[in-house]
């Protein structure tokens, strides 16, 4: 077999090291470029590079934004007197687009995983704690993941807040929209069980 | 004989990473096969059947296919979900302990079913409240013990004479024990307590289900988990990082 010219082997490479993308992709994407017009090349390029350049994070919530602070933080409709805590920029947005969330945010990124290495240094919780010290937050949500590694976070979290007079709620779990209850994990249907509502 | 595409075992979630858009790499001590790493697929959408009983720590019935480069986890259920194990903070992170401790410790694809059940009874020790530094102290003594790199409690490593009821010395580069006598000769050894002595002896012989309800003050259940931790190191020839993890947390 003939070898890949040297640009495109290289492209294959880049691509290959991002998130979810394997070598087979990776080629079919590279192949796609390549023979895209110029222009969208370069448009994809100039995207990569500025979002480098143009994106920070947000110093009070620490999610990635283009100003300082936040588009969030700097609004007046707001409610700053509530922070839900969230592991990645992506569950922000996940909560932003349910459209029923007045409050604030707080942006870990990430979630305590011991055998990762990633432990409470590795995590913006110092932050969390300045903020809260201020005296204008009364409640904490604390919304990461309904998994070990979510769960062990917001218990950690849980008891260096509670101290501080801060009141602290987490999200309710149980059973998500689309899953059959033949098929759910006995954890997750007895959480469900709890907490159930009255119609 | 061709190796079954498919086959069917009970199997423990020590270690999970994500993958791809939605997927898992998991890596499980599995009963029939020992530890080895599989693909979930698809398990981090909210309506996957499968992502609740693919959680860290659960004990699961699984079905796998023989992939080319990991195997496919195809079914799974849960046995146990160790639910208390979850949702307290101190025993979520010696279950951490106990995962990283079976990770390092054994093989890939070498059927270890002593371990399985000994990692299953930690498990269920954590879960039920036992304490869990005491529970982690015997998981390691018993591991070690399990995989031949048990610490000599009994005998002098150096004299070879019966260890008296007295403050003897524990030397995890020599592997174990050295009596009053041989331990100026030993730099590294360093004095064991008469109770953290009797502790580690104790539950190097009992089982996990009865070996931790023993009753001992912080200082010696301090004193000999720290001296398992230490030997565990010294064979692993490498720090351990759920311990860090553990003083972390506790301290605040
Ligand atoms: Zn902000
Ligand atoms: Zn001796």
């Amino acid at each position: 077999m003939q070898p890949l010219v040297e640009p495109v082997a290289r492209l294959i490479e880049e691509l290959a090291k991002l998130p979810g993308i394997g070598p087979k992709t990776a080629q079919r994407l590279a192949f796609f470029l390549l023979r895209a017009p110029a222009e969208s090349a370069h448009e994809l390029a100039r995207a990569i590079v500025r979002v480098k350049e143009a994106v920070t994070y947000c110093s009070q919530c620490l999610n990635i934004t283009d100003r300082d602070p936040c588009a969030v933080c700097s609004s007046s409709s707001r409610d700053a007197s509530i922070v839900c805590v969230v592991e990645e920029p992506l569950d922000l947005l996940a909560l932003e687009r349910t459209g029923v969330y007045r409050g604030l945010y707080h942006v870990l990124h990430g979630a305590l995983s011991p055998m990762d290495g990633i432990g409470p240094d590795e995590l913006r919780i110092q932050e969390l704690l300045r903020r809260l010290q201020g005296g204008e937050v009364r409640e904490v949500i604390l919304a990461t993941n309904p998994n070990v590694e979510g769960e062990a976070t917001a218990m950690y979290l849980e008891r260096l807040v509670k101290p501080l007079g801060v009141s602290v709620s987490r999200l309710a779990r149980g059973l998500p929209v689309g899953a059959d209850l033949e098929w759910a994990d006995e954890l997750t249907l007895a959480r469900a069980l709890e907490g159930r509502r009255a119609l | 004989m061709p190796r079954p595409r498919v086959y069917r075992t009970e199997a423990i979630v020590l270690r999970g990473s994500n993958y791809g858009e939605a997927d898992r790499i998991l890596t499980l001590l599995t009963l029939k096969q020992g530890k080895l790493r599989a693909i979930a697929k698809g398990v981090r959408r909210a309506a996957s059947h499968q992502g609740g009983h693919l959680e860290l720590f659960n004990h699961v019935e699984t079905l796998l296919a023989v992939g080319r480069e990991l195997d496919v986890i195809t079914q799974s259920e849960v046995r146990h979900p160790f639910r208390s194990l979850r949702e307290q903070l101190d025993r979520t992170s010696h279950a951490y302990y106990l995962a990283e401790l079976v990770d390092r410790l054994v093989e890939e694809r070498a059927p270890a079913p002593e371990v399985f059940a000994l990692a299953l009874a930690g498990l269920q020790a954590l879960d039920r409240g036992d304490e869990p530094r005491l529970v982690l102290c015997q998981f390691q003594l018993r591991l070690l013990a399990a995989s031949g790199f048990g610490p000599e409690l009994f005998q002098c490593v150096g004299c070879r004479a019966e260890l008296r009821p007295e403050v003897n010395f524990f030397s995890p580069a020599s592997g174990g024990m050295l009596c009053p006598a041989c331990a100026p000769a030993e730099p590294l050894a360093y004095r064991l307590s008469l109770g953290a002595f009797k502790l580690l002896r104790h539950l190097r012989r009992t089982d996990l289900s009865e070996g931790a309800r023993v009753r001992v003050g912080e200082a010696v259940s301090r004193e000999g988990s720290h001296a398992a931790r230490d030997y565990v190191e010294c064979v692993l020839e490498r720090k351990l990082r759920a311990p860090e993890f553990i003083a972390r947390v506790e301290g605040g």
